[in-house]
């Protein structure tokens, strides 16, 4: 396999609820590899988002490490956080999060802007490649309420891979939809995952999801109890 | 990147069109409170102006010191003099001399012998026609009986005063009462009119009569108690008339000589310095509460304005924006919402006030039996002030309120913003 672009090492995030100390991840050890399909499996309240987040720069571990492409999440400063998730991660979310004023050329340009050496040209030859690949390359120009849940979440991993990341996080991507959309979208990232050899991350608990996984990784209680791959 | 917040900004009524409407709404009232403010007071100091003080007022230093006694023998010399250089160097401000003087007022019977006796207080002004001071003493509504004077030795009694003396227009009326130098003066007038200022100090026991008259009367040719100015657009300007002061005295003052001239300001001479003092304070404290309010109102727009921009807030930290960023640009928003509804809120505060500048609006209609009849129309007044007051509170507040919204936003933890954006 690939090369490990993701090192964690007996992380633990733990929350203060009054008196007492709640461990939303409890001494978990993981590698992550160039290339992998993987999915954080668990019930509600397990952990899943908390490690993705972690992974993503957006929380910091309350002991233990984790590395992500090279740098240690917990050492870096806010900018040097908002950096490797500018350049690196994209992320997809249960409820889509487009942004509702803009359009959908707009929603999905809207990473690129962060990125100052691209010039508009490129910006736009990446957006229009952006829209093809989620097969709504006809629908640039509407707004977020006119489209239905699937195609806003096919929009949403549009924005999410635009500037090619690396890694793609997606928390519950298919929560939202039902079973046609979860297999359309599931086809469209497995696509790029082949095509771009893009890391993908999921956390979820459905099952036309899981199907699709290459590797396993069970949670409970804030701690891995299996890790299978095939 | 500023460009495309731009286009949020804009397509977003709730962020825009709303914030921008609360702060005008505020800048307008504050604009227009200041201007009706200034109004009430220009017309509380034109009152004054026009009956005692000028807004500038020039007198030699002896006759400054005991004002009150119309000391006459230290009047002004050389008026004549005066008058041309000073409407050469000052062509904008309209000066007028006046004498004010006491004396006994006598009516005599049909055989000569007293009537009736009186103490009066008088005033000499310029009553030729076309005077400015027709207008000043604003002596064409003042009138009850009779006419203005038009011919040398008539004058006006105030009307209570030719009441209690049982006189009419056309009676003969004597004065008595002391020339410059020192000796007794007793003169004749005709009474062509009664007049009712509705001012007690006026209308107790005055005379009003013209300054050739009373010059004659009292052996004073080419000479005044004061010298009174104006400004051209008859509004008082504390700014300007201390500016026309310290000219004034640098080239004519000479404090080591009594009956060199000194000029006073309409604050200075009318004692009416704390008022003003206090109505500043008074403006400030009413612009200092709406900053508040208007801060407390936006702060709170913006908090709900942010819980509806979770989302937004988690995506653009998602994708790559640092917090600092998001809240810099969240402030930006704000100054550029803060500005935009200064501007509309000015815009409407100064047209408003500007049509009642123009038109005033008339209370005296509305209290039509009552016998203040002196500037018994309210007029706002636009002073440079008006322009900019309300751009303080406008900016500040909207500032200040997305300030402390964006903090309650942003004190939450990252993850936190997550969990709520998922539910
Ligand atoms: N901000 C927080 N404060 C307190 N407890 C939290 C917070 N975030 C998550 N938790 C707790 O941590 C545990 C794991 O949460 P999460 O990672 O969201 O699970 P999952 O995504 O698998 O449903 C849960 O018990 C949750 O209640
Ligand atoms: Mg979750």
């Amino acid at each position: 396999m690939g090369e490990t672009i993701i090192k964690i090492q007996n992380l633990i995030r733990s929350y203060q609820m009054g008196s007492t100390t709640l461990n939303a991840l409890n001494n978990v050890t993981l590698d992550f590899t160039t290339g992998e399909f993987t999915g954080l499996i668990g019930p509600s309240g397990s952990g899943k988002t908390t490690l993705l987040n972690i992974i993503g720069s957006l929380d910091l571990p309350t002991s233990g490490s984790a590395e992500v492409l090279g740098r240690k999440i917990e050492t870096l400063s806010p900018k040097q956080a908002a950096v490797l998730r500018n350049f690196e991660i994209g992320f997809i979310f249960q409820t889509f999060n487009l942004l509702p004023v803009y359009t959908i050329y707009e929603n999905i340009e809207f990473p690129l802007l962060l990125q100052p050496q691209l010039k508009t040209p490129q910006r736009r030859e990446m957006v229009r490649q952006a829209l093809e690949w989620v097969g709504l390359a006809d629908r640039a120009g509407s707004m977020p309420k006119q489209l239905s849940g699937g195609q806003c979440q096919r929009v949403a991993i549009a924005r999410a891979i635009v500037k090619k990341p690396r890694l793609v996080l997606a928390d519950e991507p298919t929560a939202n939809l039902d079973a046609q959309n979860s297999a359309n979208i599931m086809e469209i990232m497995l696509k790029l995952n082949r095509e771009l050899n893009t890391t993908f991350i999921f956390s979820t608990h459905d099952e036309k999801v899981i199907k699709h996984l290459r590797r396993k990784i069970k949670l409970a209680d804030g701690q891995v109890v299996s890790d299978e791959s095939i | 990147m500023i460009k495309f917040l731009l286009k949020g900004l804009l397509r977003d009524r709730s962020r825009s069109f709303f914030p921008v409407l609360t702060v005008a709404f505020g800048v307008f009232l504050i604009v227009f409170l200041t201007a009706f403010l200034n109004g009430a007071l220009a017309s509380m100091f034109n009152t004054t102006a026009h009956h005692q003080t000028g807004h500038v007022k020039i007198m030699t230093q002896a006759y400054a010191a005991e004002a009150e006694q119309s000391p006459n023998e230290l009047a002004l010399l050389d008026l004549a003099d005066w008058l041309a250089k000073l409407r050469a160097e000052y062509p904008d401000v309209i000066w007028t001399p006046r004498i004010s003087f006491g004396g006994l007022i006598d009516i005599p019977d049909a055989r000569g012998e007293t009537r009736v006796q009186g103490p009066a207080a008088g005033l000499a002004v310029d009553l030729r026609a076309g005077s400015p001071e027709i207008g000043f003493l604003n002596l064409a509504k003042a009138l009850v009986r009779g006419r203005l004077p038009e011919q040398a030795g008539e004058i006006l009694l105030a009307e209570d005063f030719a009441q209690r003396l049982q006189v009419a227009p056309g009676d003969t009326v004597t004065l008595i009462g002391s020339t410059m130098h020192g000796s007794m003066a007793v003169n004749n007038f005709t009474l062509a009119g009664t007049v009712r200022f509705g001012v007690a100090a006026m209308d107790r026991g005055a005379i009003i009569a013209d300054l050739r008259d009373v010059q004659n009367a009292l052996d004073m040719q080419d000479a005044a108690g004061m010298l009174l100015g104006f400004f051209a657009d008859d509004v008082y300007n504390d700014q300007q008339a201390r500016a026309l002061q310290t000219v004034f005295h640098a080239q004519y003052q000479d404090i080591a000589d009594e009956f060199s001239p000194a000029l006073r300001t309409l604050l200075e001479d009318s004692g009416m310095a704390g008022y003003f003092a206090m109505a500043s304070s008074m403006m400030f404290i009413i612009a200092l509460i709406f900053v508040a309010v208007m801060a407390l109102v936006l702060w709170n727009a913006g908090l709900i304005g942010g819980l509806r921009r979770y989302g937004e807030m988690g995506v653009r930290l998602a994708i790559g924006e640092s917090k600092s960023h998001i809240y810099c640009s969240m402030l930006g928003e704000a100054a550029l919402i803060g500005l935009g509804g200064s501007l509309v809120g000015t815009f409407f505060g100064i047209l408003l006030s500007y049509w009642l500048q123009y038109h005033g609006l008339d209370y005296g209609a509305i209290f039509k039996n009552s016998t203040m009849m002196v500037e018994n129309i309210f007029r706002a007044q636009v002073t440079p002030g008006c322009y900019i007051i309300g751009f303080f509170p406008g900016v500040l507040a909207t500032f200040i309120g997305n300030a402390l919204a964006g903090l309650g936003i942003f004190k939450r933890q990252t993850a936190q913003l997550f969990k709520e954006l998922e539910t």
